[in-house]
């Protein structure tokens, strides 16, 4: 397993030297998108927690490194630090709220107040540009031994993030806590019946989903350049749970494969047509009906011969 | 002059409240009699005003405007039902995903046919004019939606509480097997809730058409708002739509004409509240 991991870092790694920075530019977006759904796929895929507004955690930790860059002081690691407690807080205060629900109103309850920061970037113009953004962040340099501006520096940077995301959530997966959420999610009574104290490990896996999700928000403003309210908007938090449920929720790398999927796609697609949209769309119908358990799921159970 | 005010911000609000009323109803006895929550509800509403639109222009009769949205509207609505809806699990996450897919799918397909300039409804002669009322003056049309919604709202309960029909989704809310077994098919009853939900976020959107516009967007902005409804009503309860609709609906109204800037905010705090007092709504069961 450490063996294969290493390998796909390697591989990973190594693609610089093969790709075109077109090319690089779309597997850094990949990337940073795998982190997104990954995020999710903790408190969605372990802890069985289905939420619509995973990009309120992304956007705050947008919102808050882009805000800092262009305003306040642009050094990276301070920035970046302040971008994942924002995140954090973030998800710490809605978790409270949202907890209190299940089921489609754990649904309408993210949603909802995920729009509300939405409404606040969109409304708030003087702090945050309004409707046309935050343009001009620049890519991190300030406080790294090299600067982060050139090409494959920023994709490296991304890299290592998303490598230390896999391990991180791979061990939280693994650990008793992460069993634990599972248990919570195939049975939740159980679970209480066992002593364990089930708000308890659903809101740390909230908060730490959101603490992630704000790590590829980050990332993502220095990848734009660029922080808009479109980043706190549904069609964010729904490209989440798409590439989460069309990779394999629950799995480690599943989301990561519907990220490469989604973002690939989008980015065909929208090289012929401006109805990306309508095709995202037909996507979310045709992964519902026809492949409900996602690739990983779909390829398991090949495997085991039991379809 | 205060006074005058307050009261077109309540006339104001008040029939905002009864469109948001159309589109919570049918959102909630979709959910109190199948379990789903559908994301393609304020589609219902965009769609129909916008074909509603397309047949006024065309024809230049706003009634058979109004029929041509809600059947167009309505025969969607059956196909979500029976043709989509019914493949997939009964699990929140795959039904919110599919009518997400939906959302997404009118959505893009009406910016296409309609274009992306809002566009407003032609609203009818006779109500294009003003009521007096003692020394004040209320535009008529937003009395005639005030009409509409609070009429439907009669009829509904009506439907609910004292005919066959009603007794029968009643029935199936509370146990669909023992109903099923008592002789209702459960499964044409789910069609037909379904399609009326559908027709009266049409009609919804058809009445609004003049009042407020349709533009891309419109679609989500009130499936947001007619979520917050049901939030604070709760999910199934006509008397909690209709409640949830006139909080939404004014506080909505006073807030943007009060404080544009946190406009947001008037409807999400007390929203956050009634969660936190009672995470159902106010007249939620489960």
């Amino acid at each position: 397993m450490i063996a294969r991991a290493g390998g796909a870092v390697a591989a990973l790694a190594l693609l610089p030297l093969a790709l075109s920075s077109y090319q690089l530019d779309l597997l850094t977006k990949m990337l940073i998108f795998a982190i997104f759904a990954m995020s999710l796929n903790l408190s969605l895929g372990y802890a069985g927690l289905p939420s619509l507004g995973h990009a309120a955690y992304f956007g705050v930790g947008a919102y808050t490194v882009g805000l800092l860059a262009v305003r306040v002081w642009d050094n990276f690691w301070v920035d970046m630090a302040l971008g994942l407690a924002a995140a954090m807080v973030a998800a710490a205060l809605f978790g409270l709220l949202a907890l209190r629900a299940e089921g489609s109103y754990l649904l309408m309850i993210t949603l909802a107040l995920a729009q509300v920061l939405w409404g606040v970037a969109f409304g708030w113009r003087w702090l945050t540009g309004g409707d046309d953004g935050l343009p001009g962040v620049p890519r991190p340099a300030a406080g790294l031994p090299l600067s982060l501006a050139a090409g494959p520096r920023f994709y490296y940077l991304v890299l290592v993030c998303f490598a230390g995301s896999v391990a991180v959530l791979g061990l939280i997966a693994r650990s008793p806590f992460g069993h634990a959420l599972v248990g919570i999610r195939e049975s939740a009574r159980r679970m209480e019946v066992l002593g364990y104290n089930t708000w308890l490990y659903k809101y740390v896996a909230f908060v730490l989903a959101g603490l992630f999700a704000g790590l590829a928000g980050n990332l993502f403003v220095y990848y734009n350049g660029f922080v808009s309210p479109a980043y706190l908007s549904i069609v964010f938090s729904a490209s989440a749970l798409i590439m989460v449920i069309l990779g394999g929720a629950g799995t480690l790398l599943g989301p990561a494969l519907g990220s490469a999927v989604i973002v690939y796609l989008e980015n065909a697609v929208s090289a012929y047509t401006p109805r990306w949209l309508l095709v995202l769309g037909v996507v979310y119908v045709a992964v519902t009906l026809f492949a409900p358990e996602g690739i990983v799921g779909f390829a398991r159970r090949r495997k085991t011969g039991s379809a | 002059m205060e006074v005058s005010f307050y009261l077109i911000q309540i006339l104001n609000g008040v029939s905002f409240a009864m469109l948001l009323f159309l589109l919570a109803a049918g959102l909630s006895l979709i959910y109190g009699l199948m379990r789903i929550l559908n994301l393609a509800h304020g589609s219902y509403y965009l769609l129909g005003a916008y074909v509603a639109l397309s047949v006024a222009r065309g024809t230049g009769s706003l009634l058979l405007a109004a029929v041509a949205g809600t059947a167009v509207v309505t025969a969607v609505g059956i196909f979500m039902e029976r043709v989509l809806l019914r493949r997939v699990p009964r699990a929140e996450l795959p039904q919110a995903l599919l009518t997400f897919g939906m959302l997404l799918i009118i959505g893009d397909l009406a910016l296409w046919i309609w274009g992306g300039t809002p566009q407003t409804l032609p609203r009818p002669e006779a109500l294009s004019g003003a009521v007096r009322v003692g020394s004040f003056f209320f535009p008529a049309y937003r009395l005639f939606v005030i009409g509409v919604g609070a009429t439907v709202g009669v009829a509904l309960w009506l439907l609910q509480e004292h005919t066959r029909f009603g007794a029968m989704i009643r029935a199936a809310i509370d146990d669909a097997e023992i109903a099923r077994t008592t002789g209702v098919n459960v499964s044409l009853l789910s069609t037909v809730v379904f399609a009326l939900g559908a027709a009266l976020a049409a009609l919804g959107g058809i009445i609004g058409g003049p009042m407020l516009g349709v533009y891309p967007g419109a679609d989500f902005e009130i499936l947001l708002l007619a979520f917050v409804v049901v939030i604070i009503g709760g999910l199934g309860s006509l008397k909690g739509a209709f409640v949830g609709a006139l909080l939404v609906g004014l506080l909505d109204t006073f807030g943007k004409a009060r404080f544009p800037e946190l406009a947001l905010f008037t409807i999400f705090a007390p929203m956050a509240i009634i969660l936190a007092v009672r995470p159902t709504g106010l007249f939620g069961g489960r």
